[in-house]
């Protein structure tokens, strides 16, 4: 079997993304979106942290300190960008007027809930930044994750066991082996990976799927 | 005539009490007042609640402050980052208290308590064990937690331009927390790159107006934020 590659993974979410949406990409694998989706497709990209029409990385010439990302990394605007407060970032998000938010997760569960905080009850100190933000407040939760963990248990669950982000608002999973869609009756599969077989999909996925 | 420029770092910092809230700007290191940060160190208020989206990193600025043993209790949505040791050994060993906020909530709290308001519901966070304990109810048909306005006593600041009315400006991201922060507290002190004269900065541009200020202090660029 042939899963995709996370550059894969990010250019298979970036087609889905049509021109005009206004959309916040998580720290980690979501960023990479960004890179793959065409110039002349103007997507319009933010971050929580006062930024909206985010471009690509600076090269040497254009860095500036002074214009970071939610990931802390240094960022480009694009013509038609603007800067605001963390108020009014958090209006667009709380207030449902992203298109879009696209966030990496421990686990989704078949009812669309999200886990991607903390990886223990007994962590007491984890850090939720934006994201239950995100979770309650896009008007479409996507997740782009790896299908299992490193030790091989599905991170698509029949409940989540890690401490809740937020509750049923995950839509669409993207993970390296599948395509999958949350629906009334749990997890459809969309489209999977190259070479992998139904059967595969269904032995690394502890919820149930329907095709 | 009006003047909230101040002279000295020891004016900024006059009259902070033992036990004050103390509402620090920035995100991460951009936007974070790092002058009026090592100016608190130095005027040695202690017990402080510390209102900032991070807990510090490396051992300066907040992180100097909290190993200081001066802050007892913080408020933030992201305490883990690249560096937070200081903040992990402090919790860690049981010497700090810690009250996590999703960000958008935490910028909220800031500017409802800015804005007169005394509390608020919102659907971010229900079902999760950061409402725990919280009144939740249906508004609207959703599910929603009740959040108080924070209130503090102090606003550190980080502007980029300031008049002699403590008009501002910032630059770029780093307008962050500073904003809202400079609305919620009782007083507002800032640190400015720039120093411009009163009718100098166009009205249509002014982020922050004076009323929301008290002290400017100016601290012009000497390193580059990071």
């Amino acid at each position: 079997m042939t899963n995709w590659t996370r550059t894969e993974m990010a250019a298979r979410v970036a087609v889905d993304v049509p021109e005009g949406w206004y959309v916040n990409l998580g720290i980690g694998m979501p960023t990479m979106v960004s890179d793959h989706v065409p110039a002349e497709r103007e997507v319009i990209f933010h971050s929580e942290n006062g930024v909206l029409g985010m471009g690509p990385a600076p090269t040497p010439e254009e860095a500036d300190p002074w214009l970071i990302n939610a990931g802390k990394q240094q960022v480009t605007l694009r013509d038609g960008g603007a800067f605001v407060h963390h108020a009014d970032s958090f209006a667009m998000i709380r207030g449902g007027h992203l298109d879009l938010c696209v966030l990496g997760a421990f686990e989704v569960a078949e009812n669309g809930d999200i886990a991607n905080w903390a990886t223990s009850e007994n962590d007491t100190a984890p850090a939720v930044g934006g994201a239950m933000d995100l979770a309650a407040g896009a008007r479409r939760l996507w997740v782009m994750m790896e299908h299992t963990t490193k030790d091989g248990r599905s991170k698509l669950v029949k409940r989540c066991g890690y401490p809740l982000t937020a509750l049923a608002c995950v839509k669409r999973v993207y993970t390296n082996m599948a395509v999958l869609d949350v629906t009334p009756t749990g997890f459809a599969v969309v489209e999977m990976a190259p070479g992998v077989t139904r059967d595969e999909l269904v032995a690394a996925t502890e919820a149930e799927l329907s095709f | 005539m009006i003047d909230k420029t101040v002279r000295s770092m020891a004016e900024a910092m006059d009259g902070i009490k033992d036990g004050a809230v103390v509402l620090l700007g920035g995100f991460g290191s951009v936007g974070q007042p790092d002058a009026l940060l090592d100016g608190l160190i130095e005027q040695g208020a202690k017990d402080l609640v510390v209102v900032a989206n991070n807990a510090g990193s490396g051992r300066v600025g907040l992180a100097r402050l909290m190993e200081l043993g001066r802050v007892r209790r913080i408020v933030c949505s992201f305490p883990r980052s690249q560096g937070s040791v200081v903040f992990e050994e402090l919790y860690r060993a049981g010497k700090l208290e810690l009250e996590i906020v999703p960000q958008g909530t935490l910028a909220e709290r800031i500017r409802a308590a800015g804005a007169g308001i005394g509390a608020f519901y919102t659907p971010t966070s229900v079902g999760t064990k950061l409402a725990e304990g919280k009144d939740v109810r249906e508004i609207n048909g959703r599910m929603q937690v009740l959040e108080y306005a924070l209130h503090a006593d102090i606003a550190l600041v980080e502007a980029w331009e300031a008049d002699r009315w403590g008009n501002l400006t910032f630059n770029k991201s780093g307008r962050n927390f500073n904003a809202i922060m400079a609305t919620a507290a009782a007083c507002t002190i800032v640190q400015t790159h720039h120093i411009i004269p009163l009718g100098g900065l166009d009205p249509e541009s002014i982020v922050t107006p004076g009323i929301f200020v008290d002290r400017v202090l100016h601290v012009p660029a000497k390193r580059v934020a990071a």
